[in-house]
């Protein structure tokens, strides 16, 4: 049963098969036996679950329900949900409970979905692995001394382990994709101002965009019904008339045509990854699509030019954990910079701290042109590529990452070799536009990922694209053995 | 050596806004600390600005009223630095691009006239307030200012003297609240301004090097400060000192200025784009719908009381000295219909003369008489009723019976309104101070004081001139100041073979 898709549940819900509470309770049961060793979540709270879940049973009694309503959902925990504690995998924040709800929260509450509990994340979302969480790391459920990925680790470890119907994540540069891929799901990226920050917390606010972990594309698209949507309280969300994710599912892929960027297929790319993306697009080919040889040149300078933005974003961001209204507080210290100082000195782990350094460098005085404004024009050009690349084709696809799930501890201590395992997703945040991962297949019984790039607002047709494969592929339906 | 003192201000003046800059959060002054702080004012995880569409409506006024270029894109940034009164650890202000670039306001100093250029004029929010000595060892931090939408206006350093760094500061003052985007309100911090002072050789064209004093809010301050700093640098100077760059603080107490942090302290302030709002687009439509909104600004009104009214540059400049004054006299006029120059002569003299002795009640906004009342009391000097005379004895009695129920409102915190339009009527019927114009009422008069004065009669027989005006002057006594004096003049005059 908790291998069913959301649809499945839904139904299951609506014919009274089982309750929202049961199955609530059944996905609790399930976490209670597997969290203590995958860590894939933070904070749970049998009580305010259980509580929505009743709620959904009784909507569903008064024949109002919608398509999640009684299914529960994992929350990342960089979403602020009232009266939940939101830890954003920080100590800075260990022992904060939001007051208010985010606009995702706000949304899935509206929906009637129930929400299981909040999802274990690299600290303040900087990280490709969950190490960086004060909560310890996530394993990945394929391979217990592996990594999930990250950020978005507790909620892709969660989706794989079914210790949650579907989950919601956060990417800025590749947190949803990459750990869809390490962990063998389907994860969308919506377009840059789909779905609002609000109650996000920030990472890098020119690259946040929250979007849904879940087993299909049709879930994906089921989640992105709930979660897309305008927010007047998020001055950069878009206001688009309202869109069903699931209308173009069923789609024919006759003619569509397919760009594999030269750049994501060279070195850097473990050869058995790219032979199971390169045996996914031959799939496709079959599938009716023709394939077109692309070039996406700047590539290459998307993960320095990141560095320089999202870490520039972050310092600021980060500024308002000084000690003084909420979170952490240093218990001793001498005068207000001693506060501030050993607050933050405590309350932030290394790889924040170094790319708050790094942030605040970039923007100082004498290194800002060289560095930050640089940067924004070589995000132009980033953007150019793909502008000009879809003038050849529908449709971009390649790897989500570079590698298989790689051994916990192994790449902690390096943190370039860490930022590169974000090569083929952050020229996506860079551009704004939409990227997903779906289950390709596996190298040595670890999952491997497709990455499908859209153009802006093209979610549905990549949800098409994904859910024509997962029609002839069952990939997607895999599960870790002994889980 | 001749010193030249040069002076350039930044005036903050407080957006008159229900809204802060970024949130939906109450501006009221004066509440309870830190309720008015929502999750964006206190910077909760996870809030996000939202650009308070008003206060951008009160940057395109302002640019507007000092014909200035109004950006049609500006960009807000980050300022950044830590504070425990500014939540986010940024400030958002308008950097390289403000939405107000280039204008000027005209100042007069004594007969000088002068334009004092503007440089531009960018939206940024307000700190909270650090609290101290609230509690013993600890500082307390209000938030509720935190968010409040702000103008920062930039002078060029064009301004030669503390006397007008004041007239530009008062013009500004009366302007921003002319165009409604400002209280005005300085006590409560509604417009404050920092002044930047140096001084140079007179005659050298290149610029020494600056102080800024921080946080006027009163103009007699501002001179007090201006005057002590401008004579401290030149002493320093002359003493073979040297200016060093700083922020300084006036003391109200002393007098003095003294300094706070030395430029070597300053904060890199780290300006990027803030990325949570888009650029600002101010489009021509925005402009000219703002400009439908404008009233006609003050010197375009002063040039329109010369011309329309007749009347002279210094009543014209009194009277549209603030808008609430300028208001006063439109309307009073307007139902009045009689000669402008009457108006504002009682607007100018017996009215604001009562207003300024009683300033704790009354203001030109919350005037002691409606305009139909003061304009009641003038038809009656027209059509002759009661005399000038009479009519500040009846005005005096007006405001009397006001400011009583005025004081009794108050106490009972009630909105007030007093009389009807016809008070003067009432009060000249009850004190029976009605003009007597009847002419055989007057001739008794006339025929009383004659008999009754002989000597006078005489010298006024013998050429003495004085001795008439005594006589009418004894008319207008015996008919308690109520004879029509024209005609007792006259009357005189024949009686006497005058």
């Amino acid at each position: 049963m908790i291998n069913s898709s959301l649809k499945q549940f839904s139904q299951m819900l609506a014919k009274k098969e089982i309750s929202s509470a049961e199955l609530t309770q059944a996905f609790l049961q399930r976490i209670d036996a597997l969290n203590p060793t995958l860590n894939a979540y933070i904070t749970l709270d049998q009580d305010k679950t259980l509580a929505q879940a009743k709620a959904a049973d009784a909507r569903i009694a008064a024949g109002n329900a919608e398509a999640l309503t009684g299914i529960p959902i994992a929350q990342k925990d960089i979403f602020c949900a009232n009266g939940w504690r939101t830890t954003c995998g920080s100590r800075m924040l260990e022992n904060f409970i939001a007051p208010y709800d985010a606009f995702v929260i706000k949304k899935f509450d509206a929906a009637g979905a129930v929400n299981l509990g909040k999802t274990n994340m690299d600290e303040f979302a900087m990280g490709s692995s969950n190490e960086t969480s004060y909560f310890g790391s996530v394993k990945n459920p394929w391979d217990m001394t592996r990594v999930p990925g990250g950020s978005s680790g507790g909620s892709a470890a969660a989706v794989a382990a079914r210790l949650c119907a579907a989950a919601t994540g956060t990417d800025t540069g590749g947190s949803i994709r990459q750990p869809a891929s390490l962990c063998g799901f389907t994860g969308l990226k919506p377009t840059y101002g789909l779905v609002s920050r609000y109650g996000m917390i920030a990472f890098a606010s020119s690259l946040d965009q929250a979007g849904p972990m879940a087993k299909s594309a049709e879930d994906c698209a089921l989640m992105m019904n709930v979660m897309a949507g305008f927010d007047e309280k998020d001055s950069t969300s878009i206001n688009r008339v309202k869109e069903d994710y699931t209308r173009d599912l069923n789609k024919p892929l006759n003619g569509l045509r397919i760009g594999l960027p030269k750049e994501y297929f060279a070195d850097g790319l473990e050869a058995n990854v790219g032979a199971v993306v390169q045996a996914a697009i031959a799939e496709y080919k079959k599938l009716g699509a023709e394939i077109v040889d692309i070039s996406l040149p700047n590539t290459k300078l998307s993960i320095p030019v990141y560095y320089v933005i999202a870490p520039a974003e972050a310092s600021s961001n980060l500024s308002r954990y000084d000690g003084v209204r909420y979170g952490h507080r240093a218990k001793e210290y001498t005068d207000l910079i001693d506060m501030y100082c050993k607050t933050r000195a405590e309350g932030f782990g290394a790889e924040v701290k170094r790319r708050i350094l790094i942030g605040t460098y970039v923007l100082s005085a004498g290194y800002y042109d060289a560095y930050y404004l640089q940067a924004q024009k070589i995000r132009r050009l980033i953007a150019q590529d793909f502008a000009d690349a879809f003038k050849q084709c529908d449709i971009i696809m390649g790897p989500a990452a570079p590698s298989t799930a790689f051994k916990i501890g192994e790449k902690v201590d390096d943190p370039v070799a860490m930022y590169l395992q974000d090569i083929y997703t952050i020229a996506v945040n860079l551009a704004g536009l939409p990227g997903m991962s779906i289950p390709a297949g596996f190298s040595n019984g670890l999952p491997v990922g497709l990455q499908i790039i859209g153009n802006y607002f093209d979610e549905a047709r990549m949800l098409n694209v994904g859910h024509a494969y997962q029609q002839v592929t069952d990939w997607h339906t895999k599960m870790p053995e002994g889980i | 050596m001749q010193w030249e003192v040069v002076i350039g201000l930044e005036t903050h003046v407080q957006l008159q806004t229900n809204t802060k800059q970024f949130s939906g959060a109450s501006t009221a002054f004066g509440a309870e600390p830190n309720t008015q702080a929502c999750e964006v004012s206190i910077a909760l995880p996870g809030v996000l600005p939202v650009l308070n569409k008003k206060s951008v409506e009160c940057a395109i006024k302002f640019g507007l009223a000092i014909d200035a270029e109004i950006a049609p894109r500006s960009v807000f940034a980050r300022k950044n630095y830590f504070y425990p009164d500014l939540p986010k650890g940024y400030q958002i202000s308008q950097y390289e691009l403000p939405v107000v670039g280039k204008g000027k306001l005209n100042i007069q100093v004594g007969d000088q006239e002068k334009t004092i250029n503007i440089t531009r004029a960018h939206l940024e929010e307000d700190a909270g307030k650090s609290v101290h000595g609230a509690q013993e060892g600890m500082s307390g931090i209000d938030l509720n200012r935190a968010g409040t939408p702000l103008l920062e206006i930039v002078t060029e350093p064009d301004m030669r003297c503390a006397a007008e760094a004041v007239a530009y500061a008062k013009k500004l003052h009366e302007l921003v609240q002319w165009i409604g985007i400002c209280d005005g309100n300085m006590q409560e911090g509604s417009f404050r301004c920092d002044v930047n002072v140096s001084v140079r050789p007179k005659g050298s064209d290149k610029l020494g090097t600056r102080r800024e004093i921080k946080n006027l809010n009163s103009f007699k301050f501002m001179q007090q400060a201006i005057e002590y700093e401008t004579q401290w640098q030149i002493e320093t100077l002359e003493d073979g000192g040297k200016i060093e760059q700083a922020t300084v603080l006036f003391n109200p107490d002393t007098s003095e200025t003294r300094a706070m942090r030395s430029k070597e302290e300053a904060n890199d302030y780290r300006y990027f784009p803030d990325p949570d709002l888009l650029p600002l687009e101010v489009t021509e439509a925005d402009k000219a719908r703002v400009k439908a909104e404008m009233p006609e600004l003050p010197e375009a009104m002063q040039a329109r009381f010369e011309a329309e009214y007749g009347l002279s540059a210094y009543d014209a400049a009194t009277l549209t000295s603030s808008r609430a004054v300028a208001n006063y006299f439109v309307e009073t006029l307007g139902a009045f219909g009689g000669e402008p120059k009457l108006v504002a002569n009682w607007v100018m003299g017996d009215f604001s003369a009562y207003i300024n002795n009683n300033s704790e009640l009354f203001n030109f906004g919350q005037p002691p008489l409606r305009p139909n009342q003061l304009a009641g009391l003038l038809n009656r000097i027209e059509d002759n009723t009661i005399s000038n005379k009479i009519a500040k004895e009846v005005f005096a009695r007006m405001c009397e019976k006001v400011s009583l129920h005025v004081a009794i409102a108050n106490n009972l915190e009630k909105d007030w309104q007093f009389g009807s339009d016809e008070l003067a009527d009432e009060i000249i019927e009850e004190k029976g101070l009605k003009q007597v114009s009847d002419s055989g009422a007057i001739e008794a008069i006339v025929d009383e004081v004659i008999a009754a004065n002989a000597a006078m009669v005489d010298e006024f027989k013998a050429g003495k001139e004085k001795a008439f005006n005594a006589l009418v002057g004894q008319c207008m006594k015996a008919s308690k100041g109520k004879a029509n004096p024209a005609q007792v003049n006259e009357l005189l005059k024949k009686k006497l073979g005058a």
